[in-house]
């Protein structure tokens, strides 16, 4: 018989509401959740492409123990017992010797983290990160520094906003759908967006003005913006007044920065920024300069971060209707209590706090633990910096072609001792692996209850839909399976999803079943907003909004430090990446249908470059940089600025289990070089600088 | 023709080929059969501003199916009630006849099945009151599926708009 169940999507990060119809354990067909009116039944590609994933043959099918060189594909099939004794035995072995702190545990935050890193405490290290460290590590450290919240704290009202101002925030090819459905019905009612971006997306072609900006302007663009909106005070007097902390020093801080001094650092004409600020400060405060997420990530980047936030904060468009606000939780909505958490138990303490990455501590003192620099790892493995790290649990997500410079990843993975992958594909890392504890694809698994912040907050769930088609496993029931053989287990009390649910709900007057018919539960049925004159709760020490920090300031990091005029090359380009609607970072490139949609990436160059190098559209081109050299094809187009080069995010897979994406296209990694953000963590992945020559 | 159509609003489609690939994934079809397909033109820059375009293609039932003309086993028919063309698949004998008559390319050759398929708007869906499964996954609701005369003004006021923002923006210089 026919039923119709009401889950989370995974197919990337966003975790849309979905409504799947399901029969005989096959599913039928994915539609947008209709309980939730935004989704209207839609789905994005990656959705629609779920139930080839699930049915996929090349997934990882069961549990597997290398018996070949690393990455040579060749594997002994075990059961599970077999698996996770082998795994919790070499762990103990290599505890025993140096510690369980020489373990990392790395993931792709979701509904599992709690667990996560409930995990890595009981077992003893204090080493666990996740992807955000590679994606927006410097944007949470730039929104810490200002408003005390960090970015998944807050979000923009796309509905009502006016004037919306994206820096490479290509909406509308990474798709969340019900923002971007919400934005599409503001444009079609006359909202304004300006796009910035040197290149051109489907995003610039929805664009009421698009600015081809140089690579890495966007500082400077930033900068002059303040100094027009100063000098003209087209800003929010009174917003400003009551809630900015350092006002007067940013004034005399943009002085020099004239709308002509930036022309020549942004390739954007002066007038054009004036007139940009005159154009958002006339409707402010319902402008948003959104603060995410791909798109100019340099080593300036937390200070690039922060120049977006504090337009936000002069157009007084922080918690203002068409502005950015802060997402209400639980108690905003008149609970008590939030979701138990299984990681605020009591711990044993360890021997050695001291993280790999210094986060916290000596090293990024300002960044957020709570995701860790995922771009230390191999300084970490390869200097034993600061102590030897021997073990690895690379669960659902992959450091080698996610961080940049492959060749040292790879270096770096290949001297652990014992790598733990757990994952629904092979990756980049899964081929590296010594155990893979496959994880079962996210239509057949029940994951934790979701805490769905926003403006009328809720609480998500994932259910199973089918049985899973292979020999997999969720992931609360991997961890729960490893700490109990590394007598930790206790720190787990539950043997299926309903015990975590019913966990996560023990101090709250919410049942499991309150969720059955639609998914979720909301707990506000009204927008809840702060009172903009009086009522915001700025989570900075002076609880305003601080363009000067007292988190940088006290850790001797300068709040507003002279800007830095960007380096030139003749000859090179710089290189950017970025990513497509058909495919999630590095986890979709093998699926059936996405791979047909967008099977390889190729590197975008401008035509007029392209022309002087002898290089046509397809032409096949080698590659270089400090870091390492490849090949692809290229595509010669006048959508992209000169002095730039892009490719694709997530291709250049060489894991030969997974068929179809092997070989195909180049991992931008490869090209990357070890260049970071000291102050937020974040990879420069749009800085390097490489050389392109026809073969 | 037949009674329905599936309009495009290009203000709203993002390219992002979700309908295409939720037709081929619900039906099971090889991945070279696109019944429905989304024709994108762009982005690309149009004197300094970037511009994009799309026309979803499913079949348009024609008033003249050359494609049921050209069917020498009639599996090829038009459906009385509300003039929809679509294949009796059991009577298919892959001549591939009705692929070349097609001007628009709409009958496919199903390789696995030894068949031609061809799109028929998900009669099966119509018929249970639903919309085709093209539209009713549009993340952005660019796809509208109704007859002719119900066209929303919306759809309409959209096109009008777009046709004439490009005819400014032939004239700005940058």
């Amino acid at each position: 018989m026919k039923r119709v169940v009401n889950t989370l999507c995974f197919m990337c990060s966003v975790r849309c509401p979905i409504q799947v119809e399901v029969e005989n354990n096959q599913v039928l067909r994915i539609r947008g959740n209709p309980h939730v009116p935004a989704m209207n039944g839609g789905i994005c590609p990656k959705a629609a492409a779920a139930i080839a994933g699930l049915n996929d043959n090349q997934r990882v099918r069961f549990p597997l123990i290398r018996t070949g060189e690393r990455g040579s594909g060749q594997w002994k099939r075990v059961s599970w017992t077999e698996a996770l004794d082998y795994t919790a035995d070499r762990c103990k072995d290599i505890f025993d010797k140096y510690g369980a702190k020489s373990s990392i545990y790395c993931e792709r935050a979701n509904l599992m983290s709690d667990i996560s890193k409930s995990f890595q405490k009981a077992i003893g290290s204090p080493n666990h990160f996740t992807h955000d460290t590679v994606c927006k590590g410097s944007i949470n450290t730039a929104c810490r520094s200002i408003i005390g919240y960090t970015d998944g704290q807050i979000n923009a009202d796309w509905t009502n906003a006016k004037h919306v101002v994206l820096y490479g925030r290509n909406v509308f090819e990474s798709i969340e759908i019900k923002a971007m459905n919400s934005f599409i019905s503001a444009l079609e009612n006359g909202t304004k967006l300006t796009y910035i971006d040197p290149r051109v997306t489907i995003t610039a072609a929805k664009a009421t003005d698009y600015k081809m900006i140089r690579p890495g302007g966007d500082l400077a663009l930033n900068y002059a913006l303040m100094h027009v909106i100063i000098e003209e005070k087209l800003y929010d007097a009174q917003y400003v007044r009551r809630w900015v902390e350092g006002f007067e020093e940013l004034c005399s801080f943009v002085i020099p920065y004239t709308p002509q001094w930036a022309e020549k650092e942004t390739g954007i004409l002066a007038e054009e920024i004036v007139s940009l600020a005159r154009e958002v400060s006339k409707v402010k405060p319902a402008v948003v300069f959104h603060y995410g997420y791909r798109g100019s990530h340099h080593p300036t980047e937390t200070y690039f971060r922060r120049s977006i936030l504090i337009l936000n904060a002069l157009m007084g468009s922080i918690e203002s209707k068409g502005g950015l606000f802060i997402k209400k939780g639980l108690k905003d909505a008149g609970y008590k209590a939030g979701l138990k958490t299984f990681s605020s138990q009591k711990f044993p303490e360890m021997e050695d706090t001291r993280r790999f990455d210094g986060c916290g501590q000596d090293k990024f003192p300002i960044a957020d633990p709570a995701h860790g620099v995922g771009f230390m790892l191999p300084h970490a493995i390869l200097n034993e910096d600061p102590y030897p790290i021997k073990v690895l649990f690379a669960f659902r997500y992959d450091p080698l072609l996610s961080n940049p410079d492959y060749n040292t990843n790879l270096k770096a993975l290949k001297k652990l001792d014992l790598i733990v992958a757990s994952d629904v594909n092979f990756g980049g890392t899964t081929a590296l692996a010594d155990v893979v504890l496959p994880e079962s694809f996210f239509l057949e698994r029940s994951d934790p209850l979701q805490m769905g912040s926003s403006l009328k907050p809720a609480i998500n769930r994932r259910t199973a839909c089918v049985g899973p088609r292979f020999d997999t496993k969720p992931m609360w029931w991997i961890v729960k399976q490893l700490a109990d053989r590394l007598g930790a287990g206790h720190y787990f009390p539950y043997e299926t999803a309903e015990d975590i649910w019913n966990y996560q709900l023990t101090d709250l007057d919410i049942k499991i079943e309150d969720f059955d018919e639609t998914g979720f539960v909301s707990l506000s049925d009204k927008a809840i907003w702060w009172d903009r004159n009086d009522g915001i709760k700025f989570k900075t020490p002076s609880a305003k909004i601080e363009v000067l920090s007292n988190l940088m300031e006290s850790h001797g990091i300068p709040s507003l430090p002279p800007y830095e005029a960007l380096d030139e090359k003749p000859g090179a380009f710089r290189l950017m990446c970025g990513r497509c609607v058909a495919h999630t970072n590095v986890m979709t490139q093998n699926n059936l249908y996405l791979n047909h949609l967008v099977p390889e990436n190729r590197l975008w160059i401008n035509d007029r470059r392209a022309k002087e190098l002898g290089i046509t559209n397809n032409d096949r081109i080698l590659v270089e940089s400090k870091a390492g050299k490849g090949e692809m094809c290229a595509y010669v187009t006048d959508m992209i600025h000169p002095e730039a080069a892009f490719m694709l995010h997530g291709f250049g897979h060489v894991e030969v289990d997974s068929k179809r994406s092997y070989g195909k296209g180049a991992s931008d990694a490869l090209f990357q070089e070890r260049l970071h953000d000291k102050i937020g963590g974040s990879p420069a992945l749009d800085h390097s600088w490489i050389t392109v020559t026809k073969i | 023709m037949g009674d329905y159509i599936i309009s495009t609003n290009p203000k709203r489609c993002i390219a992002c080929h979700a309908c295409e690939i939720a037709c081929k994934s619900e039906k099971g079809l090889p991945l070279e059969v696109t019944l429905g397909k989304i024709v994108v033109l762009g982005p690309k820059m149009v004197n300094g501003n970037p511009n994009m375009t799309s026309v979803f293609v499913p079949c348009f039932h024609c008033e003249q199916a050359w494609c049921m003309e050209s069917c020498p086993t009639e599996a090829i028919r038009r459906r009385k009630k509300d003039g929809l063309v679509y294949i009796i698949d059991s009577l298919c004998v892959g001549c591939k006849a009705c692929i070349t008559a097609c001007p628009w390319h709409i009958p496919q050759w199903n390789v696995e099945a030894g068949k031609v398929v061809k799109c028929d708007l998900c009669m099966d869906l119509i018929d249970a009151g639903e919309e085709p499964v093209c539209v009713s996954v549009c993340p952005t609701n660019a796809l509208e599926f109704c007859k002719p005369a119900e066209l929303s003004n919306n759809t309409r006021e959209a096109y009008g708009r777009g046709l004439l923002e490009k005819k400014l923006w032939a004239t700005k210089v940058r």
